[in-house]
């Protein structure tokens, strides 16, 4: 292949993944002039004739490809993605998550890229892991309850805390403060000795049992070192680099993170990445994430469909749901919206409102029974012979 | 033909009491329909007026009879207002947003500003109650306001606390309501978002109640003679009754409680008139106890007036019968008995052109007693309309009367174009144009290759087909829908259509490794696939021509047909040994013969499908089609060649297998002990995240998984190529090795949720095993295959297993069903406009390109839009 080739190929205005194919498969193959203008007009040829027509029903076809392959998957919620320790809803309940756009996936994973200093060495990314998997106190040390000096005393293991990269000062720290931010629970006091490495609660009121075992409770599962909502983190080694899956996600919380690397990092809670990332970013993730679902239960879906899907449900700026409180809830037309679902509070609520259906839509031609505006039914334009 | 009507947009608006008025004919004032003569009473509920529902009787306002009246309303006079249900949440709004005294909105100028913006900016948001602050006092007038409480379904009340610190409640009448929201003055109601010249606020609460006409609520006449009313007459029966009392203990001026009393019922019969499922409201029942079908009833749901009448039509010329099997038709074909077609039909105009050949179809009449036959006609139309049926008497004068301007109502046949459908319609290969052949029998057939896209078995599916009417939608049918159009699938863009089952088996044992083939063999596989000429012998020995089963195969393909892959029997090995590969798995063809490797499914079946793929994009729909068609004939007459068959001794295994078998199994046993052994120690080291039950149910399941797998193979070894299952298997045709693994070597563990079974009863699954006992066995491992058959223990646990799949197959079917619902609602309007954008119908650009590269999915290459490998391959004729 010569560099006349090769610039005739880069200067074709085929789509990239046509170019893409055209040098990988040709390169170092021996083409003589002839054959390459062969090739090149069929692949015009074949470009021109894959075009849409206009008047393409193309929200029908997709809502079809990703709807009759449903029938095929499987319900199995539970599924181990790669990691044989993190459950991952799959299958269909997982399909009708992402088109539901719930604010929290049932089951929120992570997986954690690390920027290239943490990635290599395992000792390294188990140190970020400690940033990001939330640690209870009780896992620092002993919680014991002492009924008769009516007091919860901590031993803060030092061991631990050095495995574990946190002082014993930032734990004697942060333990109180976050059992009144986050426990909203503040009837106690508390000592803490740095050199002995222990910490003191006492409850406001000395005389109730049930205020002591309250702040028992509140002491052992207050969470001093990681990201609250991030359970657990595994570290695993993948092509080369240590990766790190969780259960649980955080994503704005993550990046902020140490070693991170935020360009690759990844949440399965859709509605998070488009909150801290943007629409776009919400877009590509539903696009992403409903491709991998089937791709995992084997049904081949063209992108086309998914993406048309994904559009449909960013095109206001906000995920919004596929159904009832969200795209075909906000339908302009009064019959299409009443002949989905609540029929009838959606006709009592258009009276009151005037509102206008001008029958644009295919249910509402439907119902009035005129063609619809879509394919054949859209063309205007009708040719007259002439004799 | 003059240009059709359109409708151009259907306006929502409340009905003023003035309205209801004037387009009432009728004051309705007696509660009684029929008198004893059976005759409606003058202002009665079925009064004349109203429309006929009778044959015979004519309507008082049109003069028409019961078939061509649409019917009228008309009205009754509430004796006091009532509310209307649907509205309650409205008037709890407007009467907490405007003042007790004035009736104006709560706000201030200036307030109003701020919440809105200023006069000029202002968009279509509206006030809501949240945007004014409770039990304030009046910006406009300054009088106090009082809570208003609102109690389900239709209680409005004001509450307020008395000098003395009591709290006082007061009931609002309906009467007091509407006097309030009558007072609200059009400016502030546009501030709310409603209109006041199409709904006056004070319009949802009713003095005025339309009658609707007899039409829409016609009583049946049962066996016995006895008229039964409809559901909405025998409420508006229960309305009149109560309204007549209201009005005359009204006029006698009866004590206050008892006209509340008389009130509230009326206000619950017309609450549940227009809405029989109110939170907090009994539903009125017919006397069987049945609740009532009232008007909200008869719009909502699946069968309700929207989704059941109104977006499901019921259609003439549609047939429906059980489907069976014909490999001998084309794909594009559909059999179809006479029975049907001597009923379906097809209108044909007369013209000039065509008289003779109308009225010989005229004179044949309706009866068509054998396929031979020509097509007769059921029905000649007249140019005034009129319809004849054809039969004995009239076949010869309608005959003589045919001229030009009349329309015959022929018979199918052979050719006619007509659409067949499967339910579920889940994708638009579910409906698709086949042609007409008519058959004997009963049922309808159709081509085995033709299943996959409607999902057709034929263990009693039945289907449905309907014969389009005019000649645009027969031309829509057969240039978009028709089965050729449809091989490739919008879904991935590779076939959906192609060789299923025997096809794949039986072109798999006819081209797998080299074979000869003797010239009478060679006409026989070929005959129905009709060669004109047979190609040069590949050899000849003693005289005697032979032809190789390559060579067979190549006689259907295209001559310019290049491509090289693996089909799907091969192994993944780490180096492909290209021609020599052992499983003959490595297909080359080369100017349309094939050199070396086995045809299977990856070639010919539906989903893969690589030749059928790239004979569609090199030589179009129709070649495909063909292609499919021969391949498959070819096949069936492959299969017939060597004979097929599977029986219950195709599992055996010999005596050492089986030794082999029980060895692994037992090592499998004594390894699960021996773990449990160690968890009983204490010693199991836990994974990561996992309790130690977790892990040691994991490692079971694995080993025991993993015992399976062994004795697969082990069955896998003695069985070989000349095993059907193995042939099937390989080929793609149909199962698997694990079902083989199942058949012949060891069932495997059942499971539930993708656990071991663990329930019954008290820390065992059975009585039949120790409490706490951990075993393989105790736990639903099935030692046994199909073929040795299952102890009774194990039978349970297999049944246990199964009926999770049963269970699973019935919740996802309506999942996914609501899913696509759902998702074909919100975007069954989008279209790609002509400048290539995808657009809502609102005209809101959702996409700029099409997928952001404009291609069709279903003319495209599994998803790209050229497909470079094939066309390189085809031109360079060598693999790339």
């Amino acid at each position: 292949m010569d560099d006349s080739m090769v610039e005739q190929i880069l200067s074709s205005g085929l789509p990239e993944k046509t170019k893409n194919d055209l040098m990988t498969f040709m390169e170092g193959k021996k083409i003589t002039s002839e054959q390459f203008e062969k090739v090149m007009k069929q692949v015009f040829v074949e470009y021109g004739n894959t075009r849409v027509e206009p008047c393409e029903a193309v929200g029908v076809i997709a809502a079809q490809s990703i709807g009759e392959p449903g029938t095929q998957m499987t319900m199995r919620t539970f599924h181990y993605a790669g990691v044989a320790e993190i459950n991952v809803t799959l299958g269909l309940p997982r399909l009708i998550e992402i088109m539901d756009a719930r604010k929290t996936p049932s089951t929120p994973t992570m997986t954690i890229y690390l920027k290239e200093e943490f990635n290599t060495n395992r000792d390294r990314a188990r140190d970020v892991s400690w940033q990001i998997e939330a640690t209870r106190l009780s896992e620092f040390g002993d919680v014991t309850t002492d009924l008769v000096n009516m007091e919860i005393l901590v031993n803060i293991n030092k061991e631990v805390c050095q495995k574990r990269k946190i002082s014993v000062e930032a734990i004697m720290e942060k333990a109180p403060e976050k059992i009144r931010s986050r426990h909203h629970y503040r009837d106690f006091v508390h000592e803490a000795d740095a050199d002995k490495a222990v910490i003191h609660f006492f409850p406001k009121n000395a005389e109730s049992y049930q205020n002591l075992f309250q702040l028992h409770n509140h002491v052992r599962d207050v969470i001093v070192q990681g990201i609250d909502d991030i359970e657990r983190v595994v570290v695993r080694k993948e092509s080369g680099e240590y990766i790190l899956y969780t259960e649980g996600s955080n994503l704005k919380d993550v990046f902020q993170v140490e070693g991170v690397d935020t360009s690759r990092t990844r949440t399965n809670n859709i509605a998070e990445i488009s909150e801290v990332l943007g629409i776009e970013a919400g877009r590509n993730a539903i696009i992403d994430e409903a491709l991998s679902t089937l791709r995992e239960q084997g049904i081949q879906v063209d992108v086309r469909h998914i993406m048309l899907v994904a559009d449909m449900m960013c095109m206001d700026g906000e995920v919004k749901q596929i159904g009832r409180h969200g795209i075909a809830g906000e339908k302009e037309s009064v019959l299409s919206r009443a002949a989905f679902e609540v029929t009838v509070n959606h006709l009592l609520d258009a009276a009151v409102a005037n509102e206008e259906d001008v029958l644009e839509g295919v249910t509402e031609n439907v119902i009035v029974g005129q063609p619809i505006q879509l394919g054949t039914g859209d063309v205007k334009l009708i040719a007259k012979p002439i004799n | 033909m003059p240009s059709p009507k359109r409708v151009g947009k259907i306006e929502f608006g409340l009905l003023s009491p003035k309205e209801i008025r004037k387009m009432s004919v009728r004051k309705i004032i007696w509660a009684d329909t029929y008198d004893d003569d059976g005759f409606p009473y003058p202002q009665g509920l079925m009064d004349l007026h109203l429309g006929v529902i009778d044959p015979g009787l004519r309507c008082k306002t049109c003069g028409n009879k019961a078939s061509d009246c649409p019917g009228h309303f008309g009205h009754i006079e509430l004796a006091k207002p009532v509310i209307h249900v649907g509205y309650t949440r409205l008037i709890r709004k407007l009467l907490r947003v405007s003042c007790r005294e004035c009736s104006r909105l709560l706000l201030s100028p200036d307030e109003l500003q701020k919440i809105l913006g200023p006069e000029e900016e202002r968009n279509d948001d509206v006030i809501t109650e949240k945007d004014i602050k409770k039990e304030r006092v009046c910006p406009h007038c300054g009088a106090q306001q009082n809570k208003i409480n609102f109690e389900k379904p239709t209680t409005f009340s004001e509450v307020w606390t008395d000098e003395n610190g009591r709290k006082q409640e007061h009931k609002l009448t309906p009467a007091d309501i509407r006097g309030r929201l009558e007072k609200i003055p059009d400016e502030d109601l546009r501030l709310l978002g409603i209109n006041p010249l199409v709904a006056r606020p004070e319009w949802t609460l009713l003095t005025v109640l339309p009658v609707p006409p007899v039409t829409m609520r016609p009583s049946i006449i049962l066996e016995n003679g006895q008229r039964s009313e409809d559901d909405l007459t025998h409420k508006l029966v229960d309305i009149i009754r109560i309204n007549q009392r209201f009005k005359e203990n009204q006029d006698a001026g009866a004590p206050q409680l008892i006209i509340e009393d008389l009130w509230e019922l009326l206000q619950y019969h017309v609450t549940t008139y227009l809405d029989n499922e109110v939170a907090g409201c009994p539903p009125a029942r017919h006397r069987s106890g049945r609740p009532l079908k009232t008007i909200s009833q008869r719009l909502k749901g699946k069968d309700g007036r929207f989704r059941g009448s109104l977006s499901g039509k019921r259609v003439n010329f549609s047939a429906r019968t059980v489907i069976s099997p014909d490999p001998n038709m084309s794909i594009g074909q559909v059999g179809i008995p006479l029975a049907v077609a001597n009923e379906m039909s097809v209108p044909i105009r007369v013209t000039p052109f065509n008289i003779d050949e109308v009225r010989a179809m005229v004179l044949k009449g309706p009866e068509r007693n054998s396929l031979t036959e020509p097509c007769g006609a059921n029905y000649a139309i007249r140019p005034d309309n009129r319809r004849v049926r054809l039969n004995d008497q009239t076949t010869e004068t309608v005959a003589e009367m045919l001229e030009p301007g009349w329309t015959v109502d022929r018979q199918l046949r052979n050719g006619d174009i007509v659409l067949f459908n499967r339910q579920p319609s889940l994708h638009r290969m579910s409906i698709m144009a086949h042609r007409v052949l008519l058959m004997d029998g009963k049922t309808f057939r159709l081509n085995p290759a033709v299943c996959p896209p409607y999902n057709a078995d034929f263990d009693g599916d039945e289907m449905n087909l309907h014969v389009p009417q005019t000649e645009e939608a027969r031309a829509e049918a057969l240039m978009l829908a028709s089965v050729c159009e449809n091989i490739l699938s919008p879904r991935f863009g590779g076939p959906i259509i192609g060789g299923i089952h025997d096809h794949i088996s039986g072109i798999f044992l006819l081209t797998h490794t080299l074979r000869w083939f003797e010239k009478s063999g060679v006409i026989y596989l070929l005959r129905s696939s009709v060669p004109d000429h047979l190609p040069e012998p590949g050899k000849v020995e003693n005289g005697v021509e032979y032809w190789s089963n390559k060579q067979v195969f190549s006689m259907i393909l295209p001559d310019d047909l290049n491509l090289v892959y693996r089909a799907s029997s091969c192994k993944n090995c780490k180096e492909c040994k290209k021609e020599a590969c052992e499983q003959d798995s490595y297909v080359q063809v080369r100017d349309g013969q094939l050199i070396t490797g086995t045809i299977d499914k990856k070639s010919i079946g539906a989903f893969d499908g690589k030749i059928l793929q790239r004979i569609i994009r090199q030589h179009g729909q129709h070649r495909g089609g063909q292609f499919i068609d021969d391949s498959t004939k070819l096949s069936i007459r492959g299969i017939m060649y060597d004979g097929f068959s599977f029986g219950i001794d195709d599992e055996d295994l010999t005596k050492t297998e089986y030794k082999l078998i029980d060895e692994v199994l037992d090592e499998a046993m004594q390894d699960v002990t021996r773990r449990i052994t160690i968890y009983n120690e204490g010693q199991l080291e836990p994974m990561p995240g996992r309790t130690l039950e977790e892990t040691l149910e994991m490692q079971i399941m694995q080993v025991l998984g993993k015992a399976r797998d062994k004795t697969g193979e082990i069955a896998g070894r003695h069985l070989g190529l000349s095993n059907s299952a193995v042939v099937m298997a390989v080929s793609g045709a149909r199962g698997s090795m694990l079902n083989l693994t199942q058949m012949a070597g060891c069932i495997g563990q059942q499971a539930v949720r993708g656990e071991r079974i663990t329930r019954g009863y008290e820390d065992r699954t059975l009585p039949h095993f120790k409490r706490g006992d951990r075993g393989a066995e105790a736990h639903g491992f099935v030692k046994n295959s199909y073929k040795s058959g299952l102890t009774p223990a194990e039978f349970f646990f297999h049944a246990i297993g199964g009926r999770e799949g049963l269970v699973d197959t019935a919740v996802r079917t309506s999942q996914s069903g609501y899913l696509q619902r759902r998702m074909i609602n919100a975007l069954q309007d989008l279209k790609v406009a002509y400048d290539h954008t995808v657009r809502t119908t609102g005209g809101r650009i959702i996409q700029f390109t099409y997928g952001e590269d404009g291609t069709d999915p279903s003319k495209s290459s599994f998803g790209d839009p050229v497909d470079v490998k094939g066309i390189l391959e085809n031109v360079l004729k060598e693999e790339v």
